[in-house]
């Protein structure tokens, strides 16, 4: 257990340092939601019925930016041979480096949220209601994000390849996010199950995400 | 304990690029492999580290702890450093002896070791080639692992710190260890030869 704190605390604190992914994922998530009201102009009501999709759009945007170093920096300077050689299972340290990456990039932009719920005109319970749903969520977004990052240290291509093999993953969480979301503002449907789907969602991928990055992380030595 | 390869064959890039290979190193040996560039003298130390699968034969450790895996017993010191330019040396250093478990000795203590305790608070950022390769040592002696795998271990080093380095070595090797290192140079120590000649 030690192990997995350690591999958790270096994960976070390199995040938060100078040069780290944390801060330029919520600078990421200000811009994209800044930008959107200028696109869609001034109607606030329109604004109002699109902001749960937007702060859901820049959430998957921005946590996808920092996923790509995920592996692939740990890959670059051999931390990844030794994590692969350690008497910890790979699968728990999978687990332990997503969880991190989610503390360092997901947590900051959920408590970012409801700063950015008054730039898109939504009202207290619904920015209450869109940071919820993210909190509920983004560690799905996390864990099978996760997948594509082991495969894109197997492939030696980073960036790029990462987002087209988990764009597709993640369309179920964005749909049943945002459909909660917009459950809880206008309904008429109930909230309870859109947002039931969306914390099974989370809790498949804490299964499947592990066991699929570290059987690819094997695969992919060299 | 006794470490031995019967008849390894790698290929890598469908390209062979040993074969046919056998090697033995019991407790208080170091096995030293030479060759040229691209003989795979890496590609060996992979191997019996368990981070590359042998297309054909097996390395195996004979008298180790029966529940461990080979790799799991051994230390790998690679071209690359495993060290993280944001963190400082002595967190560097920590975090490695705290998630390789084992019986850990004082972080402290091993930079003193391999002469780094003065720049135990630098980001490793600002580290010299010598002075990182001196901190992946620091690492070896951190948590205790009866099998050492080094790759180049002494390229970078200067003289002071390829002494320091012999030293640790006989320390090791004395308290019953294993090294197989490839290496261009000599190691210092009393050494087996495996020349390995690369695939024609």
């Amino acid at each position: 257990m030690s192990a997995l704190a350690a591999l958790i605390r270096r994960d976070v604190r390199i995040a938060l340092r100078v040069g780290g992914g944390a801060l330029i994922g919520v600078l990421f998530f200000l811009t994209v939601t800044v930008l959107m009201p200028f696109a869609v102009g001034p109607d606030l009501a329109l604004l109002s019925r699109l902001g749960p999709a937007i702060l859901w759009l820049g959430a998957l945007l921005a946590s996808l930016l920092t996923l790509d170093r995920l592996f692939t920096a740990d890959h670059e300077d051999g931390s990844l041979d030794l994590i692969v050689m350690s008497r910890t299972p790979l699968e728990l340290a999978c687990a332990a480096k997503a969880l991190a990456h989610w503390l360092a990039a997901g947590l900051p932009l959920i408590i970012a949220t409801p700063a950015l719920g008054l730039l898109l005109n939504l009202d207290g319970a619904a920015t209450f209601a869109v940071a919820l749903t993210l909190l509920a969520g983004t560690p799905a977004l996390t864990f099978t994000g996760m997948i594509g990052a082991a495969l894109a240290v197997t492939m030696h291509r980073g960036g790029l390849l990462l987002a087209v093999l988990v764009l597709p993953l993640s369309i179920p969480v964005l749909i049943f996010g945002v459909a909660a979301s917009q459950a809880a503002i206008s309904g008429p449907l109930s909230f309870g199950t859109p947002f039931s789907i969306l914390c099974a969602l989370s809790l498949i991928s804490f299964v499947i995400g592990p066991f699929a990055a570290a059987a690819s992380l094997r695969h992919g030595l060299d | 304990m006794r470490l031995s390869g019967r008849n390894l064959k790698c290929v890598r890039g469908g390209r062979e690029v040993f074969s046919g290979l056998e090697f033995s190193a019991s407790s208080g040996e170091a096995l030293a492999v030479t060759g040229p560039n691209g003989a795979g003298k890496t590609s060996l130390l992979r191997v019996v580290a368990g981070l590359l699968v042998p297309a054909d034969g097996a390395v195996a450790l004979e008298g180790g702890e029966a529940e461990l895996s080979l790799s799991e017993q051994a230390h790998y010191l690679g071209h690359r450093d495993a060290l993280k330019p944001a963190l400082s040396v002595l967190e560097n250093l920590s975090f490695w002896r705290e998630f390789l478990g084992g019986r850990p000795e004082d972080a402290g203590q091993c930079l003193a070791s391999v002469a780094l305790d003065h720049a135990a608070h630098l980001p490793a950022a600002y580290l010299s080639a010598g002075q990182r390769r001196r901190l992946s040592i620091a690492r070896l002696l951190s948590v205790r692992r009866p099998v050492w795998l080094l790759d180049e271990p002494t390229s970078a080093l200067d003289a002071a710190g390829q002494d320091l380095f012999v030293r640790l070595m006989r320390d090791h090797l004395g308290g019953g260890g294993i090294i197989v290192a490839a290496t261009h140079l000599p190691l210092g120590i009393e050494t087996r030869n495996l020349r390995m000649e690369g695939a024609k």
